[in-house]
């Protein structure tokens, strides 16, 4: 470990800005787009998968999407080896409150705890700030159905539609229009997330094998969280509708054929 | 009273296996020299943990609580109106019996953490989160250096169930939800009462009166003198202190 570490990776500007984080969060505009709609009677989640080589072997489902916890999943923008590390640690967090207290971490606190380890990383020397931005969806008993955001900066915010990463300015901009509060259910929001989607990336680049869509819903009790790479060949879809996965939860590929007619 | 006799084995190292049952202080049992390990203390340190009586029972609506008001030092009566509860939030009361030092500082360790939980949080823990935590920590701390030799009871109700909650937690980490317990020599002459007479639909009124023939019980049974005891009810209304029991009649 180098002793001498470059100290100028944490500290103020001139103009009172920290450049090192500015800089993560440049790093992640460029990554693929995340976007969050939160419903009345659940969560979606969709990204753009970057990885779509023809060659990749598709070992993990889902590179994006990650579920923390019975009851929480999130969905990242950003270095993904960064992203990993951070998954890793929600994880271990979410597990080491259950050991404490027996039972699921609230939402919040598990955000808060990941974010002040965010944090540290821009005020310690010698480290540079993760270069992740990462949607959560998740329940709980108090506050029901939540989606927050958080970046490198280390804050976070809770929201009701947003987006991160790449065009997440225009998607944002959508969704101030046509997000409706309180009126939205889960078959509508998936609808709004692939229009969204559809409008601010580039028609000819989006297909059904560049979404991940994950959806969070309460069923009898426990939480349902269905992470679907959709379109990884029909063997997926055929999944969904094996699964007996109700006429409403969606098979994302027929989904968005629906939309591309309308 | 026979004297209880602790042996202590100085600059030993024998790991020693000790069946926990109430007369297990008066002798070790099960000796072996198989690994070296330290002498385990925890049970011949804290001789008077028995004879602090701490009852607590459960009823549909509301948790009884009671402590005996004595604080022993070897023969000697130190005070005799000690508090032996100790209110962890506003719906969960913690009654600690066993060594003196670890009652204290293992009670007040835990309020504090689950009120800077609640001011962390802006919410309180609920009753079976706040057990959890607890006996998370007395069984960490049961294989180090520092174990805190403490029996507890703890009794809360859970407004968002509805429910009210009592649990058994003893020194060795074993926590269980139970109906109805008493600690130490008193409170096995509590336990005869309580299964013959405890129904979970009691009213407030019947309860004290059945948690006074507990106590008139152990005055008139047990050799110690534990004169008073103080009583605590914990409802959806909250903590509510009521009168202190004095037990009348002769012993037996």
């Amino acid at each position: 470990m180098a002793r001498r570490y470059d100290s100028k990776t944490t500290i103020f500007s001139p103009e009172g800005r920290l450049y090192q984080v500015e800089y993560a969060m440049e790093a992640i505009g460029h990554a693929g787009t995340c976007l969050g709609i939160l419903a009345n009677d659940g969560i979606v989640l969709a990204a753009e998968r970057r990885n779509t080589n023809k060659l990749l072997d598709d070992v993990f489902l889902s590179d994006k999407i990650y579920k923390i916890d019975e009851d929480m999943a999130c969905c990242v923008a950003g270095i993904t080896s960064d992203a990993n590390v951070l998954t890793n640690e929600l994880r271990a967090i979410a597990q080491r409150h259950t050991l404490q207290f027996g039972e699921p971490i609230p939402c919040e606190q598990l955000i808060m705890r990941l974010c002040d380890i965010k944090q540290a990383y821009t005020q310690t020397g010698g480290k540079r700030p993760f270069g992740v931005s990462i949607l959560y969806m998740g329940w709980d008993n108090r506050h029901g159905y939540q989606l927050y955001q958080s970046d490198p900066s280390g804050n976070y915010s809770g929201w009701k539609a947003t987006c991160i990463g790449n065009s997440s300015a225009a998607a944002v901009s959508i969704l101030k229009q046509e997000y409706k509060v309180g009126e939205t259910d889960l078959h509508e929001a998936l609808l709004l997330a692939l229009k969204v989607m559809s409008k601010t990336l580039d028609m000819t680049k989006l297909n059904a094998e560049k979404l991940e869509l994950a959806t969070l819903v309460r069923k009898d009790g426990h939480t349902e969280i269905i992470v679907k790479p959709c379109g990884r060949g029909a063997e997926a879809d055929q999944g969904a509708r094996g699964a007996g996965g109700g006429g409403r939860s969606f098979q994302a590929g027929q989904v968005h054929s629906q939309y591309k007619q309308a | 009273m026979r004297k209880m006799v602790f042996k202590r084995i100085l600059n030993c190292r024998v790991n020693v296996s000790v069946v926990y049952s109430p007369a297990s202080h008066r002798e070790f049992s099960h000796y072996s020299l198989s690994l070296s390990l330290q002498l385990s203390y925890t049970v011949s340190r804290a001789a008077d943990m028995d004879l602090q009586c701490l009852i607590g029972m459960k009823f549909n609506d509301f948790v009884l609580m009671a402590t005996d008001m004595s604080q022993l030092q070897r023969i000697m009566v130190q005070k005799s109106d000690d508090d032996k509860m100790y209110q962890l939030s506003s719906h969960l009361v913690m009654a600690v019996a066993g060594e003196a030092g670890d009652t204290t500082q293992f009670a007040e360790y835990i309020a504090k953490n689950i009120q800077l939980y609640k001011m962390r949080n802006g919410y309180e823990l609920s009753p079976s989160a706040a057990v959890h935590f607890t006996r998370h920590t007395l069984a960490t701390h049961l294989r180090s250096r520092e174990p805190y030799t403490v029996n507890l009871l703890m009794g809360g109700y859970d407004p968002k169930t509805d429910a009210a909650e009592l649990f058994y937690m003893d020194f060795l980490g074993a926590s269980v939800p139970v109906n109805f317990y008493g600690f130490g020599y008193g409170g096995m002459f509590t336990l005869s009462i309580t299964d013959r007479e405890y129904r979970p639909d009691m009213t407030e009124d019947e309860a004290y009166e059945l948690m006074k023939k507990c106590i008139s019980e152990v005055k008139r049974r047990f050799i110690v003198n534990l004169p008073k005891f103080r009583v605590r009810l914990i409802s959806k209304d909250g903590l509510k202190d009521l009168p202190v029991i004095v037990a009348e009649g002769e012993a037996a």
